[in-house]
């Protein structure tokens, strides 16, 4: 009675240490912790004063002791493992090697490294082996009964090794992902920054092409990345129609310099050839893999309007990108507010005449609006930085003037608008 | 008497040469290494003769094993007295079981505990304060 009693509370305790082991495994995130504990609930098991506790590290392809106990002293040691190691300890395959009675020259990792760690301070040697790959051992020392180790000592002793090597090997394979995630990031981000630094290259390579618009492409790419902003595109889209604005014009790479450059306007020849550089834009960029979506085609539909008169497929309304209307929008802006060789910019006043006379013609109002709400909200001071302003120059905006005629075509435009939509529906 | 805190939650405090750790409801655990820690910190003080009370303690798991046998470890490393105290029943009989009784005298009570260390107490720690 009195032993069958014993044995079962042996039992339960047995059970309620593999139980903790299987929560603390699957429920803790600090793998140190996981680890110590780990090794609290092997040795506390079956009473074994001296225990050591490894992590395979395959990179470095060495043992490294993470928790030591009973020895008086912090183990710091490594065991480097070669290729016969590995062999000799996965072969185990999670079966403990009983150190004393083993002749030490039967197990080749053993063999190998007696001479620089004393085995001989423990019993057993578990290598810990998930699905043909090591991924640590343990080292177990006497039982304080001074028993020797049961069958019944060593069941329990495997399965607890079992619950630990996949503790040890969930928190290699996390690790590994966690350095490839890491990896990839930094390499995204070198690319991304190569990109950007070779699309600036390109936009000052075509306004260096045509030498009265300088900083043309650059501005456009700035209008069209606050339009998008005022529309409540996300970052990664904003960064994306910014880009777009850099390089819609990168077809006149391949077009005549001295036509870009003439002094005059252009003949109707002359200005076909012009008219080429939208799709010849699309061919440079289709080849290459953008990190955002659609710029090929931003570039294409650039001078394409909403009444479909644009070139070069004459699209019609909603067949147009709408990046493409933005950049036309900021592509005309930037145009009329800046001076030509034939002529000189044109007053903001012009520019609303502009808007009102030409929105639902060349310009969506749908990209229209926004524009008008974002230069209203710098005039009015909403903003933190004036980007516009600092684009126009000192003297050009006038808000007291200004403010009034914005308004009203803001109110103009949302009510037509409406009035559309109410039609359609 | 000087009863103290250290650290946040293992309370222990000195009685003549001998220091006496509660063990409490942080044994079971990985905090279970701070009761550990604080015998070692004892004995590296020059205290040679310990008590560990468990009067705050149910059940002992097998981390709390583990954690006991640490501090068995640390004190015969050093020749120090160590008495466990106010074990449960159950306790007593999952020590037994596991061999462990050969390694520590146990006590009913502190009081009783005490007084078996007193007399090695006094002789390795000299007059005290
Ligand atoms: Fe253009």
């Amino acid at each position: 009675m009195a032993m069958q009693g014993s044995l079962q509370k042996k039992l339960l305790h047995t059970f309620a240490a593999l139980a903790d082991l299987g929560q603390e495994i699957a429920g803790t995130n600090d793998f140190e912790e996981m680890v110590r504990t780990s090794l609290h609930l092997l040795l506390g098991t079956l009473a074994i004063r001296k225990g050591a506790l490894a992590e395979y590290d395959e990179a470095e392809q060495a043992l490294k002791f993470i928790v030591v106990r009973g020895l008086g002293l912090q183990l710091q040691e490594e065991i480097p493992v070669d290729e016969d190691d590995l062999k000799s300890l996965t072969s185990l395959d999670s079966q403990g090697i009983a150190i004393s009675a083993e002749d030490t020259h039967s197990n080749q990792f053993l063999k190998n490294h007696q001479a620089q760690f004393d085995f001989t301070r423990f019993e057993l040697l578990i290598p810990l082996v998930v699905r043909g790959r090591l991924t640590g051992i343990i080292l177990l020392g006497k039982k304080a009964s001074g028993d020797s180790f049961s069958g019944e000592d060593l069941e329990t002793i495997h399965a607890m090794a079992r619950h630990i090597g996949v503790g040890l090997n969930t928190h290699r394979l996390m690790a590994e992902l966690e350095r490839k995630a890491e990896e990839n990031r930094r390499l995204y981000d070198g690319l991304r920054a190569i990109y950007k630094d070779t699309v600036r290259a390109f936009a000052s390579a075509i306004d260096l092409k045509d030498k009265y618009t300088q900083g043309h492409s650059e501005r456009v790419g700035r209008y069209s990345e606050i339009i998008a902003r005022e529309m409540g595109w996300s970052d990664e889209e904003i960064e994306g129609i910014a880009i777009a604005g850099y390089l819609h014009d990168i077809g006149k790479l391949v077009v005549e310099r001295d036509i870009i450059n003439a002094p005059y306007k252009i003949d109707a020849k002359k200005s076909s050839e012009l008219n080429r550089h939208p799709a010849a834009g699309y061919e440079i960029l289709s080849p290459i893999r953008h990190p955002y979506a659609d710029i090929p085609l931003m570039a294409r539909h650039h001078h394409e309007r909403v009444d479909g008169r644009g070139y070069p497929d004459g699209l019609k309304g909603d067949e147009i990108h709408i990046g493409a209307k933005i950049v036309n929008l900021a592509d005309s802006f930037d145009a009329m507010t800046t001076d030509r060789p034939y002529k000189r910019r044109r007053s903001f006043e012009d520019v609303v005449a502009d808007f009102r006379r030409n929105t639902g013609k060349q310009f969506a109002s749908e990209v229209v609006i926004p524009f008008c709400y974002a230069i209203l909200k710098e005039m009015e001071g909403q903003t933190k930085e004036r980007r516009i302003m600092k684009m126009l120059g000192r003297d050009y905006l006038n808000p007291e003037r200004d403010i009034p005629l914005l308004k009203d075509l803001i109110a103009e435009l949302e009510s037509e608008a409406l009035s559309a939509s109410a039609g359609n529906a | 008497m000087a009863e103290m805190l250290t650290g946040v939650t293992v309370r222990s405090r000195v009685v003549g040469g001998a220091a006496v750790v509660y063990a409490s409801d942080y044994l079971n655990k990985l905090s279970g290494e701070r009761i550990e820690r604080e015998c070692r910190l004892q004995l590296e003080a020059g205290r040679r003769a310990l008590v560990v009370n468990f009067r705050d303690t149910e059940l002992v798991n097998s981390i709390g094993v583990s954690i006991l046998m640490g501090i068995i470890d640390a004190a015969e490393s050093v020749g120090a007295q160590l008495v466990f105290s106010d074990m449960s029943a159950q306790t007593v009989e999952l020590f037994e079981m596991l061999g462990l009784t050969r390694f520590v005298a146990l006590a009913k009570t502190e009081a009783e505990a005490l007084a078996t260390l007193s007399g090695f107490a006094a002789a390795s720690q000299g007059s005290g304060h």
